[in-house]
Formats: structure tokens, C-alpha cells, sequence
């Protein structure tokens, strides 16, 4: 009986210390973030330059291309925000989170951040966007947060290949090569859902379908990263 | 000789498969005429592709469990023989959809900006740029194990992410391809009696000839390293 106790309780204290880490990572990516900004800013400045760009060789775009371009902007978003959360662990810090941290709870705090990163990404970018290309959404409260959605579905799959990509030479590349077919159908569920907003007609309960089904990948992801990257951790 | 049942089940199945797909009786559907033939080897090709990506996900599971190197070399060649079946699924489709899809009024290339948009192609043309990706990433990394290990990894998930999408893409574009409401081919009503009697021994027939082939690639590649390590010595 007393020994059944003692156990629960080191578990309680083994649970409690894992979320200790896990925050106490999350906290250091987001302490890193305010002191090192010009990666932040970098990333900013590549939204609005996009976005420029886009302005000027595009003049008024009908709702659909409007839709798929901005779709392909938060895709390219995604990849440079999260490219940096991998590739900028030199190889001696990886060692030490080795001798600290267990892989799991490291590559939780990692997707935890990169969701967080681009759901502000994704913000910045909804802004720009609708005040560069016009705002073509009939309900933008609803395409905001399908953007949203989309941000969290798209930072989750980039993060895992970032990991991956971490691990060979050309990394920044390889990680477009790796997740374009990969991110393929969530694109274009969320080009195809985001059409709510657009006020085309769907069948009821589509839309809420397409939202469950993208945070059903959302969860696969996650599971999967869980699973697999205690393999890549050690070197 | 291992799998000798394979070789010569294959070798019998494939037989069976062209003069019986060439001579036996089809169902005359005037759209498609004759080419209806062509469900024997091109459709045949997708199964054999899908069911060698498994394999190939089976030995690259096996490999994270145990770390033998060998079951990294039937992974990857598994996946080679499953691209050259797509590859060839490609071909053989794109041959059938110039005399059935194509605008007849234009030249059969100008029609590929529409025929491609199709769910199972894109679903198809996913498949082969994950495992283009695959190969990349494995001659972009130069140590052995390493290697095996992050390709591996890739390998299982993208597997776990190209499934859906063959399920899910098919389900939210319209499409001309056969098979719109479920899974192609795999819903009885879909073929008639007298094609099934073809159409399931082709199958078997051209998987086991991919696995085939790709015995003979582990056992040229295990051979090979087999020298490398005995040159080192």
C-alpha cells in the first residue's frame, strides 16, 4: 500500500518535472525570439516584401486567384519561419538539451513555438495582404480564422521536416523539396474551405467537416512526430 | 533460389494476363472501345506501386526497430521498383487518356493542363514527388547510418501523410476517373465478371514481378556492400 503511494507520487513528480522542461523550453525559444529580433523582423520583412511584390505584378484579382495566392504566401511564410527553429541549433547545444531533456517533450515545445510563431505570422500576413490586394472575402471573421487553422496544420508538418532537414546538407532547400507533396492535401482542403468565405455554396456540415478533418491531420501529425523523433535526436 | 513460387507464379499470372487481356472478352462501352483492355496493365501498375511503397514502409519500421543495415537497402530498393511501377503507371494512363480524355479537336498534349487536375493523378503525382524527395534526402546525407535513419523516418511519415490524401483529395475535386464515390477498383460493382477474371491475376501477376525485380536489386546492392566492407578490412 504505502510502496502503491510512493509510486504515484515519484509519477507525480516525474509528470510534473516533464512539464517543468517542456515550459521551461518554450519559455527559452520565446526569451531567444525577444533578444535575438532580427530573425523576427527577418521574417516580417519577408511577408511584406512578398506581399509587395504580389501587389505590383498583380493589378485587382479576381476572389479565386486572391484565395490561392495567399494560400501559397503562407506557404512560403511557413517555410522560412519555422526553417530557422532547427537550423539555428548549433550542433554542441543539441548535445547539451540531450544530456537534459527527454526527445519528446523537446520536439513538443519546438511545434508548441512554431505554431505560435506563425499563427502571429499568419496575422501580419492577413493584414498586409487585404491592405495591399484589396479585401475580397465576403466574411472576413470566418476567413480569419480559417487562416488561423491553416497556420497551425501548415507550422505542425514544416516543423517535423525541419527535423528532418536539420539532420542533411542543403537544409533550407530540402525542406521545400521534402513538404511540398507532403502539404499538398491539407492545401487544398484549406483553398477549398476557405471558399466559405467566399460565400460559395456548400452542402451542410461540409465546411465543419473539412475543419475536423484538418485538425484530425493536425493531431496525426503531432503523433507521428512523437513517435518518430526520438530516431532522429540521437546522433 | 529464394521465392521460387514468386518467379513462377509471376511468370504464369503475367502469361495469363496479356494473352487472356488481349483475346478474352471485354464489354463493349463505345467511349471506350478496345482501350478498355488497358484496366489490365495500367491500373495493375498503381496497385503493384502502393503495395511495394508498403513493403518498403514495413522495412524501413523494421529498421528503427533493430538498426540492420540490410533492412535500409530493401527499404530503399523497394521504393526504387515502386517509382519505376508509377513511372510506367504514368505511361501506360497517359496512352489511354490521349484516345479516351484528350480533346479530339487538338493535338492529345494540349489536353494535359485539364487531364492532370484530375484527384487520382494529383493523388499519384504526390506519391512519386515523396519518394523523388525521399532519394534526394538520402544522397544529401553522407553518413551510413545517419542516413538510414533520417530516411527511414521520412519515409514512415510521409506514408502517414500521403494516405489521407489519397483518401481525402479524390473526395473534393470533381473527376472523370472511375471510382468517384469509394476507392477505385476495389468496389466489385465497379468491374464487369468477365474483366475480373483478368483483372485480379494481373495484379498479383505484376506486384510479384516488382518484387521480383527488386530481389535481384537487394542482392546486387547487399553484394556490393558486401565488397565495400571487405575492402576496408
Amino acid at each position: 500500500m504505502k510502496r502503491g503511494a510512493e509510486t504515484v507520487s515519484i509519477n507525480k513528480k516525474t509528470a510534473l518535472n516533464t512539464f517543468n522542461q517542456y515550459s521551461s523550453l518554450l519559455k527559452k525559444e520565446l526569451l531567444l525570439e525577444t533578444r535575438q529580433q532580427h530573425t523576427l523582423y527577418g521574417v516580417m520583412l519577408y511577408i511584406a516584401s512578398t506581399v509587395f511584390v504580389l501587389y505590383l505584378t498583380m493589378d485587382a484579382p479576381d476572389a479565386d486567384t486572391w484565395n490561392a495566392l495567399f494560400w501559397i504566401t503562407q506557404l512560403f511564410i511557413c517555410i522560412n519561419a519555422v526553417a530557422k527553429s532547427f537550423l539555428q541549433e548549433a550542433r554542441g547545444r543539441m548535445l547539451y538539451y540531450y544530456s537534459i531533456t527527454s526527445p519528446v517533450v523537446f520536439i513538443l515545445s519546438k511545434l508548441t513555438y512554431n505554431v505560435i510563431l506563425m499563427l502571429l505570422m499568419s496575422m501580419i500576413n492577413l493584414v498586409l495582404f487585404t491592405a495591399f490586394m484589396g479585401d475580397l472575402t465576403t466574411s472576413f471573421l470566418q476567413f480569419f480564422l480559417i487562416s488561423l487553422v491553416g497556420a497551425v496544420g501548415l507550422s505542425l508538418v514544416f516543423t517535423m521536416l525541419a527535423a528532418i532537414a536539420s539532420k542533411a546538407m542543403q537544409q533550407a532547400s530540402l525542406m521545400a523539396i521534402l513538404g511540398f507533396p507532403i502539404i499538398i492535401p491539407q492545401l487544398l482542403l484549406l483553398v477549398r474551405l476557405s471558399k466559405t468565405a467566399f460565400s460559395e455554396i456548400f452542402n451542410q456540415g461540409v465546411p465543419t467537416q473539412l475543419v475536423l478533418l484538418l485538425f484530425a491531420l493536425d493531431v496525426l501529425i503531432i503523433f507521428m512526430a512523437v513517435i518518430l523523433y526520438p530516431f532522429l535526436w540521437k546522433d | 533460389m529464394q521465392f521460387n513460387w514468386l518467379k513462377i507464379s509471376a511468370i504464369v499470372l503475367l502469361v495469363y494476363a496479356i494473352v487472356g487481356g488481349l483475346l478474352l472478352p471485354v464489354p463493349e462501352l463505345s467511349q471506350l472501345g478496345e482501350t478498355i483492355r488497358n484496366l489490365y496493365y495500367h491500373v495493375c501498375m498503381w496497385f503493384a506501386m502502393m503495395i511495394l511503397y508498403t513493403i518498403s514502409i514495413i522495412h524501413s519500421i523494421k529498421y528503427l526497430r533493430n538498426g540492420k543495415i540490410e533492412h535500409d537497402i530493401k527499404a530503399v530498393s523497394y521504393a526504387g521498383t515502386g517509382t519505376y511501377m508509377g513511372l510506367l503507371g504514368y505511361a501506360t494512363g497517359a496512352i489511354w487518356a490521349s484516345y479516351t480524355w484528350a480533346d479530339p479537336n487538338n493535338p492529345a498534349y494540349a489536353s494535359f493542363g485539364s487531364i492532370m487536375r484530375e484527384p487520382k493523378l494529383i493523388g499519384a503525382a504526390t506519391a512519386l514527388l515523396i519518394y523523388g524527395a525521399y532519394f534526394i534526402l538520402r544522397s544529401s546525407i553522407a553518413d551510413l547510418d545517419q542516413r538510414a535513419r533520417v530516411s527511414a523516418v521520412y519515409n514512415i511519415f510521409s506514408y502517414a501523410m500521403l494516405f489521407p490524401s489519397i483518401w481525402i483529395i479524390p473526395r473534393l475535386l470533381p473527376s472523370l476517373h472511375p471510382g468517384q464515390e469509394g476507392n477505385p477498383a476495389l468496389n466489385f460493382n465497379d468491374i464487369d465478371a468477365r474483366m475480373r477474371m483478368v483483372f485480379y491475376p494481373a495484379v498479383l501477376g505484376w506486384t510479384f514481378m516488382g518484387i521480383w525485380i527488386t530481389t535481384i536489386v537487394i542482392r546486387y546492392k547487399l553484394l556490393t556492400e558486401k565488397k565495400w566492407t571487405n575492402n576496408e578490412k
